[in-house]
């Protein structure tokens, strides 16, 4: 066996100090096996080390919360005894060195965290980041990570509803996955990892244990250099048809009672998920590593404790009921064996051929793993760019437009999606590309919408700010599609967090997530962090991800973005500055990097939200898409392009900047489309709630135009929005 | 009428053809793979999904699957057999129907609507459509029809060619093919037209809120067909 020392376990990516902590805490020096688990749940993506004080501030209650951050995912009362298990997680690192399996199994990971807690998936959802275009990898690395999301969603047959894509030079060398699941339960059904009472027999369940993904969740928590190449033994490989299987059996299983825990081997395998049932039931846990199902020949304790192999689940059972649910794993041709038991010693023990090869006190894994208070810098709001006149004279709306809507972050990501089943389980009713994905659920007026949003940029530029306009962004994406928002799940993507600057990113982002989820009501409930993300010294732009979710109650009162009928209004809800520092056209059009991300008015967010649910709920909206990206023509755009019906926008009377008007990225807007026979009601209702609008134009004819300004057909304005990605691809 | 879903491991539109069934009044069981019999039925449908992981090729193992023999014996004896998607892999690894389906000409999975162009309607699957050309869906990475020359020269003259990718105006040409299909063809017949594969989903277009309504009528006509 290999003799432990200093040296090795800085080799597992533990640190001088923490490895003495290791040995002070046994007052031994660990086998070769211990410094294995400890190095494993001590590491960043299992400990959440540098996180943890942190993510403790955000806010995570509200009265449709039934289960907040802590389980295998969150869990939130959507009514009728229903309740809907959701969760985003990153799956970075892997991606990068192995796009496909890497992708594949962040989806494959995901769901097994929402079926674990007895839950049918309905939905994936996914964001992805990539560098720049015109870098040598991205298009190889866009191309294995959708075929990798898609090999994985469509075989397990849930479909792919809605995601998101951004490109920024900043992810040349670390590019993100996440992936994100819902699933439907039953309030009353829900499983959780929390382990309880002792001597019940500890089942292991899917594929067998293999030496994939050996040590995954320390690399997930490294910096990439030039030997990145080196590390793709460490990416795991994924079976989706295994998952399906895992999952029917599963959740064939869940329907009598005889689970007490489960939990899927996600990062760390056996090591984390045995712990974590352990510690949350406060007991111990044996065992024998003989009884582990192996695909490969004489794997010692240390691989098949650290191994990542993919769909497997830990069960804790009740005593006897071994027989039944052996049978169903059977039925279904997978693993079952039971390897353990619970114990009364709070130690995990493990076993290999007769002998012991490991003990360790359960909270010296879990409570005792080290968190550190790391030092952060606030950053400052950057100074407002005062735009001359001149900048602006020679150009022309037209052209502005069209370039705008070739912008790789607004172009149409038809490509992407069209690879992705999007509809089966018939329920689908908004399928990606609009707002926010739309399921109904299964038998009943009841939807689900869903969406996924970050703003790299903003973040960047101001940290709470950015976090802040990110959960508006998702709560907006929810009202667009008449939905009240319910909650969020966040997936935080950063970079070294030994570096000051990353760290106060990362604290300030938290911070505007924290502020604008307590203003609006719509609470985190799961989700994960994501350090060193950073290749040879440049880190990732602050990129959280946030995946939201909301209720109709009615599905038939879902709204979509597509133009309904000629002669019909146009209005934008909420006020429009003309904010144009970090937007599109501040960069595509005037080379314009820097200055303040647009402010967040949580007041007006609210209200402005409130309201056009209101509208709907009387019936007065007949569409709706929020502003974002591009500012209010490019919303325009997709409206029209999506629906293959014009505008005519109304000449708006004391406007100074036509620019800043029409492309300025000021948060909390909206577009609505109102019946001429409801215009009145409308604006009666707006004014009575003094909120802001303005009326933008008439749906009308096959072009869009202002007066002397713009005139562009929808050909026009549809072939670069909607070929961009094509071309890019097959190029 | 009575109608079996068989459930291979892998299988996912299982549910959705069954809620398609049910809605347009079929009585519909579902039907485990590892079982023999199949239960008295009018209709028997093999579902879309990966049956098997789809390992080896499309359909292949289920096609030797345990259940399979009485689907064949089913079919033969002049049974209705409806394979979609998956389904309809699986029916070309059993020989029910001529030709395979190769992997889509671009290599990608494509999940949209598409039109198809009914080409034959003197059997019981379309005889009381009146459209001719149907709104459906598509969802597959292997959907590209291939046979032999004279294998395709036979179920032309047989008039075996149920559906043809097209436009919504019924062109059915190159330009309106989404995966390379040999003649644009989206499904076939046997030479008794009692069985029928094909690549589109009508379980997944019935109702207004979905993609479209066009299976509505596909099912429709077979139940009262039937």
């Amino acid at each position: 066996m290999v003799e432990v020392n200093e040296k090795i376990a800085i080799e597992h990516g533990l640190k001088r100090d923490e490895y003495k902590k290791i040995c002070d805490l046994l007052k031994r020096t660990p086998n070769i096996t211990e410094l294995g688990i400890f190095s494993a749940m001590w590491n960043e993506h299992c400990s959440y080390k540098s996180s943890r004080r942190h993510l403790k501030k955000l806010h995570t209650k509200g009265n449709q919360v039934i289960q907040g951050p802590g389980e295998n995912a969150g869990v939130v009362d959507i009514d009728d005894d229903d309740a809907i298990v959701f969760k985003i997680e990153s799956h970075n690192h892997p991606s990068y060195i192995e796009p496909y399996q890497g992708a594949a199994t962040g989806v494959g990971g995901i769901m097994r965290d929402v079926f674990t807690m007895g839950a049918r998936p309905i939905a994936n959802l996914n964001s992805i980041h990539f560098g720049s275009p015109d870098h040598e990898k991205t298009r190889n690395l866009l191309r294995g990570v959708v075929k990798g999301i898609g090999g994985y969603g469509n075989c397990i047959g849930v479909p792919t509803i809605a995601g998101q894509t951004c490109f920024d030079e900043s992810y040349n060398g670390n590019i993100l996955v996440n992936a994100m699941t819902l699933g439907l339960v039953n309030k009353n059904k829900i499983f959780y990892s929390k382990a309880a009472g002792i001597n019940k027999p500890v089942i292991y369940v899917g594929s067998k244990t293999g030496r994939d993904g050996i040590h995954g969740a320390s690399m997930a928590s490294a910096i990439f250099d030039d030997k990145i190449e080196e590390k793709k033994p460490t990416v795991q490989v994924g079976d989706p048809f295994t998952e399906k299987l895992l999952l029917e059996a599963c959740l064939e299983l869940m329907a009598d009672r005889s689970i007490i825990s489960i939990q899927d081997m996600g990062a760390a395998g056996l090591t984390s998920s045995s712990i974590e049932m352990a510690s949350k039931g406060d007991l111990g846990i044996e065992i024998d590593l003989t009884k582990v199902p192996c695909r490969e020949e004489n794997m010692t304790p240390y691989e098949i404790m650290l191994s990542e192999s993919q769909e497997r689940m830990l069960i804790v059972l009740e005593e006897g009921k071994e027989n039944e649910a052996k049978k169903i794993f059977d039925k279904w041709n997978l693993d079952f064996a039971v390897i353990g038991k619970t114990t009364n010693s709070k130690n995990i023990e493990l076993f290999f051929k007769n002998e012991k090869v490991a003990e360790i006190p359960i909270d010296f894994l879990a409570e005792n793993a080290p968190m550190y208070d790391r030092k952060w810098i606030k950053a400052k709001l950057p100074k407002e760019n005062k735009f001359s006149k001149d900048q602006f004279k020679s150009l022309k709306i037209n052209d502005c437009l069209k370039k705008v809507l070739i912008d790789p972050n607004i172009a149409d990501k038809e490509w992407i999606w069209d690879q992705y089943d999007h509809t089966v389980m018939g329920d689908t009713i908004q399928k990606p590309g609009g707002n926010a994905g739309v399921v109904r659920v299964h038998g009943t007026n009841k939807a689900v919408a869903a969406a996924v949003d970050s703003s790299a940029t903003y973040c960047h530029a101001h940290p709470l700010t950015g976090g802040k306009q990110v959960v508006c962004e998702s709560w907006r994406n929810m009202i667009s599609v008449g939905a009240k928002p319910i909650a969020i799940t966040n997936c935080l993507n950063f970079g070294n967090p030994e570096k000051e600057k990353n760290m106060g990113e990362f604290v300030e982002c938290v911070e505007g997530i924290t502020e604008a989820s307590k203003y609006l009501n719509y609470p985190v409930v799961s989700g994960n962090v994501s350090f060193y993300n950073e290749t040879k010294d440049r880190g990732i732009k602050p990129t959280p991800s946030i995946g939201g979710i909301g209720l109709l109650s009615d599905y038939k009162k879902m709204m979509t973005m597509e133009l309904k009928n000629e002669g019909n209004y146009l209005l934008v809800v909420g006020k429009t500055e003309g904010h144009l520092d970090q937007s599109v056209f501040a960069r595509n059009i005037l080379s314009e990097f820097n200055g303040p991300p647009p402010e967040v008015n949580l007041f007006n967010e609210k209200q402005n939200g409130m309201s056009i649910l209101n509208l709907r709920n009387k019936n007065l909206i007949e569409t709706c898409h929020d502003v974002s990206l591009g500012g209010i023509l490019t919303a325009l755009s997709k409206m029209i392009i999506k629906s293959g019906k014009g505008v005519r926008l109304f000449s708006l009377e004391g406007l100074v900047n036509k620019f800043e008007f029409f492309f300025g990225e000021d948060q909390g807007r909206y577009i609505i489309e109102i019946k001429p026979e409801n215009l009145k009601n409308v604006e009666n209702i707006l004014k009575k709630d003094s909120i802001h609008f303005d009326k933008l134009g008439l749906v009308e004819g096959d072009k869009i135009s202002l007066e002397n300004d713009l005139k562009l057909s929808i050909d026009d304005i549809k072939e670069g929005y909607k070929n961009w990605l094509k071309e890019y691809m097959v190029n | 009428m009575k109608s079996s879903v068989i459930i291979f491991p892998g299988s996912n539109c299982d549910r959705d053809m069954d809620v398609a069934l049910k809605k347009f009044g079929f009585q519909n069981q579902m039907i485990w793979h590892n079982d023999i019999k199949i239960p008295k039925s009018d209709l028997i449908v093999l579902p879309g999904g990966f049956s098997y992981g789809d390992y080896l090729r499309c359909g292949s193992i289920a096609g030797k699957s345990k259940i399979i023999k009485s689907v064949i014996d089913f079919a033969n004896s002049g049974g209705l057999v409806l394979g979609i998607c998956n389904g309809f892999q699986i029916l070309t690894e059993t020989g029910l129907l001529p030709g395979i389906l190769l992997q889509n000409k671009y290599l990608n999975f494509i999940c949209k609507n598409v039109f198809v162009k009914i080409k034959n309607k003197e059997n019981k699957y379309f005889k009381k459509i009146k459209k001719e050309v149907l709104e459906l869906h598509i969802a597959h990475n292997e959907g590209n029809y291939f046979c032999s020359k004279d294998e395709l020269k036979s179920i032309e003259d047989n008039g075996q060619i149920a559906v043809t990718y097209c436009d919504h105006e019924g062109n059915d040409d190159e330009k309106n093919n989404p995966n390379g299909a040999l003649k644009n063809i989206a499904g076939i017949f046997n030479k008794d037209k009692n069985i029928l594969g094909m690549m589109p989903h009508p379980e997944r277009m019935i109702d207004p809120f979905l993609s479209g309504e066009d299976g509505s009528l596909f099912f429709e006509n077979l139940i009262e067909s039937l």
